[in-house]
């Protein structure tokens, strides 16, 4: 690890005002940020934590929307999220280990998106809207590749707004190693229709299985996908599997996905 | 019953205490006075010529007190190769120097190019990426089989190609076996990949280098299996410093797994800057470094084949394996695929013809060496593929076919064509155990009942046979060993009765500061309490050669029970004198000395007290005080063996395994510590299974290590395994060494991973997916879910 500056700002404002100092960065659990900054692979100036500012954490509901702040961990999403969005309570119950729920915030695994992270999949699947210090972002725009998104040189993400849809599950398939997901589908049911997102296969990141989509919102059921298959065009190939076998599994998560939800 | 705390029991473990309370002292937890850190700058390509290394910037930084490159070492010896092996045509191997740091050269990711010593590894780090290094690629060599064609790069220039040996055994057999292949009625033939493994020990290596300039004395303090090894490769062939200049100290270890039995560059290091510096230097291995500097494991890739005649009796065995040595030769490299494997392959059967032919081969990887088992987990597993594979291919239970070929019970000593003696076993019972604990009778059910739940459930068997407490030296010597392996131990009895053990076995995980108390308790009859276990540190420890190949109870055991008969011969001799009664009168039982037929006795403290303050002491024909040493050096291997069985269920959808159950019937010999031994089986269990379904070490054709952290090398974690059902009760004591024993440690990680494949494969063809006949570990979601779909 390089040397740097750290600050924690109790507001919002602190915060935007000191990330637009030079080679400023956000610091939220730090579960990604640091391991990079150990390995000498990343080495902002200046740290900016979110974890002091009120504003930004905790789970509220707002009438057909669930809200939740940016810098809230894994682990309270998983509690405080179980009434209201079982099926994201459940996808943040499984992230990691112990410490990565405790630490890691949705704030952060957005801003990432690693393209075999969970949430992402959660926010594309539920047409969440990404609120940032400047804007709102619809999850279509604001999912711009692996790694990529739509946020600004210190713009940061405060809260996102889930819409509760009738029913959801999220069906993972776990990387052996990392226990990130090798292929999650995040499958919800809305009033206007069904929605599919899978992330860890394609190497374009998260992205909406339309096919699946159209399928299921005529027939919400797991049958209804009967004969759909994924193409293996752009799908990752690495140790831990094929483009084939990727988009074989965008198959059979989406279908266990379905029989789950709830 | 046994006596608490004696033989038999199972005694807590008392090193425990401090390990689980966070109280061990571990070799980064020391820090000396006045002490500099190292930092190892090391190849980030697999293949490159160095042009120059200039370090001008680098050492202006602040912090930096000196940086060092080969051109430090000159005159220094390099990291020395501790066996020799002779190839099929009576020539030596080829042999590289392994220099301390890069030398003209670097071989592969992680080489250690150059070494910063600053006042914090900071300021060392800051200063490694200052150094300018003018490194120009080279081609790398990968795979194998490609290392060996005529126009592959070659690793080292000096050596006439990538070939380091290749060894025929038993070469003059080669034309019987294949005439016996000729005329057999059936062959089973099958080519198969063990993989390459990282061991990760939960500590990482680290070495602490200090001298004392004033008595011209160094010391090491690093994290090794035998530091007395140590002492001996790096003082005599490195650093040529004599031994009683050298004082080498292996404290707490967490965990080696083989991994930390060899010498390495840094140890040396870490000597020598402290000599050239006059100050103490530490370097703590990073887990990133450790994936790139610690020696891997296995790297095998085979075709084996076997023979057999119409009644389905194994007649010959035939075998070629090309072993990746990697960019140069670790400690013990090149005995593993030799010695180590072609000696083990007549396994539990009666195959009267073998011919193993090995081709090991330099390629730019990190070196290969011992990993739990060693070669005999390499053995082992093709073995019991290509005998489960042969089944199949015969239609013939493969519980059936085994029995049909083992050893029979009255069949022992059995010498096998391999070379090796087998004193004792009982083949059949421990099949009959394991078949009984696993209910294989009701696997038909259970198969069914998984069925109905749309997964593919299968059982596999393996049998195993493991050569362990290594070894008569005498033997190793013909065969190559550039070192003893025998065992010591002192045994210092103190005045008032307790005692202290010095033992060169050394423990990093075994629990020898229990088991040896148990057995010094159990011979004098007091408590174990009475009895402390000192290892690991060469300036109090008799010369020994340290633990691993599951040796240290069979042979520092042995050494231990030698020295305490010793003891207990003077002790009796001395109870005489006390009790005025000839010395073949007195009898020792439970800490007390008595006159045999009489109520006249002595207690053990009576007696050590005398030995210590002699008022009333034959002076004129014996010493006063207590206290013996003793080597014992084994005439035969023991010869551990087991059966397990594996039931998996397989996921058709996805392709991944789940292990229901597994089931491990071994056969020790006697044991000392009944749970000490369940725990070994249990580690050795995971650690077998993470190689057949999760572990697998990857290089891409480029060199660059694709599986360099634990986001993509999977370790086994606790949901990866099931309950085990472990059991020792088979016994068939080793009939040449004082206990009994046979060895326990690296069963688990030998016999596990075949049984594991064989019950997929099992699975998959009860299935309905009759092409697959094989699947390479680890057996991934992915690899199982391609080979249940290819066409
Ligand atoms: C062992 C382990 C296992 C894991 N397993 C999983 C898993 O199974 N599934 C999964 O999805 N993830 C997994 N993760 C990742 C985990 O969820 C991380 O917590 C998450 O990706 C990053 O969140 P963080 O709060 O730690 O962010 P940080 O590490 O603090 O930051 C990550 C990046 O986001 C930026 N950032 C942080 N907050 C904001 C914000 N509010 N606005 C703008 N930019 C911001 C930072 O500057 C940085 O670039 C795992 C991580 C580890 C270490």
């Amino acid at each position: 690890m390089y040397n740097f500056d750290f600050v924690k700002p109790a507001s919002v404002e602190d915060a935007v005002a000191a990330l637009s100092g030079d080679e400023a960065q956000p610091l939220s659990g730090g579960m990604t940020l640091l391991p990079s900054m150990k390995q000498r692979l990343n080495a902002p100036a200046t740290l900016v934590s979110l974890t002091g500012i009120d504003a930004l954490k905790g789970v509220c509901r707002d009438g057909d929307m669930l809200v939740i702040g940016a810098a809230t961990p894994h682990a309270v999403v998983a509690r405080d999220a179980a009434a209201d969005y079982p099926a994201l309570a459940e996808l943040a119950g499984q992230i990691g280990d112990p410490m990565v729920r405790n630490r890691g915030t949705i704030g952060g695994s957005l801003a990432n998106n690693d393209p075999s992270a969970c949430y992402p999949a959660a926010a594309l699947a539920s047409g969440a809207t990404i609120v940032t210090d400047k804007r709102e972002i619809a999850a279509e725009e604001f999912f711009q590749g692996m790694f990529a998104t739509a946020l600004d040189e210190g713009e940061i993400i405060t809260s996102v707004k889930f819409p509760i849809p009738q029913k959801a599950a999220y069906a993972k398939f776990a990387q052996p190693a990392s226990r990130f997901a090798l292929t999650g589908a995040f499958v919800a049911q809305y009033a206007d229709g069904a929605r599919v997102a899978i992330t860890g296969a394609s190497e374009n990141g998260v992205f909406r299985w339309s096919e699946a989509e159209t399928a299921l919102s005529s027939n919400f059921s797991a049958d209804a996908l009967n004969g759909l298959a994924a193409s293996a065009d752009q799908m990752i190939g690495d140790l831990h599997g094929t483009p084939e076998y990727r988009a074989h599994l965008v198959g059979v998560m989406t279908r266990r996905a379905v029989g789950a939800a709830h | 019953m046994p006596k608490d705390g004696g033989i038999g029991a199972s005694t807590k473990r008392r090193e425990d205490v401090r390990f689980l309370t966070g109280n061990g002292r571990y070799t980064d937890d020391i820090n000396l006075r006045g002490q500099a850190h190292a930092f190892f700058l090391r190849s980030q390509v697999a293949h490159g010529k160095i042009n120059t290394i200039d370090t001008s910037a680098a050492e202006a930084m602040d912090g930096v007190i000196r940086i060092f490159t080969a051109k430090d070492f000159e005159g220094v010896g390099g990291v020395p190769c501790g066996w020799l092996i002779t190839d099929k045509h009576g020539q030596p191997m080829q042999e590289p120097k392994h220099p301390v740091l890069a030398e003209g050269k670097v071989r592969h990711v992680g080489d250690p190019i150059a070494v910063v010593i600053a006042e914090t590894l900071d300021q060392a780090r800051d200063a490694a990426e200052a150094i300018d290094l003018d490194i120009e690629d080279l081609p790398a060599v990968v795979d194998m089989k490609a290392a060996l064609s005529a126009d592959a790069p070659k690793v080292h220039d000096e050596l006439s190609s990538n070939l380091c040996y290749d060894w025929g055994f038993v070469e003059e057999n080669k034309a019987a076996v294949d005439e016996a292949f000729a005329s057999a009625a059936h062959v089973t033939s099958l080519e198969l990949v063990n993989q390459r493994l990282i061991a990760n020990p939960m500590e990482p290596r680290v070495a602490v280098g200090d001298y004392d300039p004033w008595n011209d004395n160094s010391t090491l303090y690093t994290t090794s299996q035998n530091p007395h090894v140590i002492r001996l490769l790096m003082g005599a062939f490195v650093l040529g410093i004599p031994e009683h200049k050298l004082r080498v100290v292996a404290p707490d270890v967490g965990g080696g797994f083989g991994a930390k039995i060899f010498h390495y560059a840094e140890e040396a290091f870490c000597t020598f800057a402290a000599r050239q510096l006059k100050r103490p230097v530490k370097w703590t291995s990073s887990r990133s470094e450790a994936f790139m500097s610690d020696a891997h494991g296995r790297d095998h890739v085979t075709k084996i084949e076997l023979a057999l005649d119409a009644e389905n009796n194994f007649t010959a065995i035939r075998t070629e394996t090309y072993a990746n040595m990697g960019a140069y030769l670790s400690t013990f490299a090149p005995s593993v695929p030799t010695w180590l494997h072609g000696t083990l392959m007549a396994g539990n059967y009666r195959t009267p013809l073998i011919y193993v032919n090995v081709k090991a081969v330099f390629t730019n990887t990190v070196p290969v060496d011992a990993y739990r088992g060693a070669g005999r987990p390499e053995a082992t597993f093709q073995l019991e593929r290509v005998v489960d594979k042969a089944a199949r291919e015969l239609g013939v239970d493969p519980v059936e076919l085994r029995r049909q070929n083992f050893i029979k019970a009255d069949q022992f000593p059995y010498a096998t064509p391999v070379a090796v003696e087998y004193d004792t076993g009982n083949y059949d019972a421990t099949m009959d155990k394991m078949l009984e604990l696993s209910d294989y009778a009701g696997f038909a059910a259970r198969a069914e009942e998984s069925k109905k739940r749309g997964k593919l459930r299968g059982f596999g068997i393996a049998h195993y046979i493991e050569a362990c407490g290594i070894a008569p030296s005498n033997l190793v010597g013909q065969l190559g060993a550039r070192a003893g392996l025998y065992e010591s131990a002192t045994v210092r009895v103190n005045a008032t009765g307790s005692i202290s053990i010095y033992t060169g076995s050394h423990s990093h995980g075994q629990g020898h500061e229990t088991t040896f108390a148990q057995v010094v308790a159990d011979m004098i009859g007091i408590d174990a309490g009475q009895v402390e276990i000192n290892h690991g540190d060469t300036a109090n420890t008799p010369m020994g050669m340290g633990t691993y190949g599951s040796r240290s109870l069979a042979v520092g055991g042995s050494a231990l029970v030698k020295a305490t008969n010793k003891v207990i011969n003077k002790a009796k001799k001395i109870a005489a004198h006390l009790l005025e009664a000839s010395e073949a009168d007195i009898e020792l039982a439970d800490g007390k000395f008595t006159v045999a037929g009489t109520d006249k006795s002595v207690d053990w403290a009576g007696v050590t007290l005398a030995a210590y303050v002699p008022h009333n002491y034959p002076l004129e024909s014996m010493e006063p005080g207590l206290e013996e040493t003793a080597f014992y050096d084994p005439s035969n291997f023991t010869y551990p063996s087991g059966a397990y069985g594996c039931e998996v269920e397989v996921d058709p959808d996805t392709g991944e395994v789940e292990i229901i159950g597994f089931t491990a019937a071994d056969d020790f010999g006697n044991v000392v510590n009944p749970m000490i031994v369940e725990g070994q089986v249990h580690g050795g269990l995971a650690q077998g299974i993470g190689q057949a379904l999760l572990e697998r070490c990857v290089y891409d054709a480029d060199g660059q290590l694709v599986s360099g952290s634990y986001m993509d090398y999977a370790m086994p974690r606790a949901d990866n395994v099931p309950n085990y059902t472990v059991d020792h009760s088979c016994v068939t004591p080793c009939t040449h060494n004082p206990l009994g024993v046979k060895g326990c440690g690296e069963a688990g990680a030998i016999g596990s991973p075949p049984a594991v494949i064989n019950a997929v494969i099992d699975a998959l063809q009860r299935g309905g997916h009759s092409h697959v006949t094989h699947i390479d570990m680890p057996a991934s979601p992915s690899r199982v879910w391609a080979a249940m779909n290819a066409k």
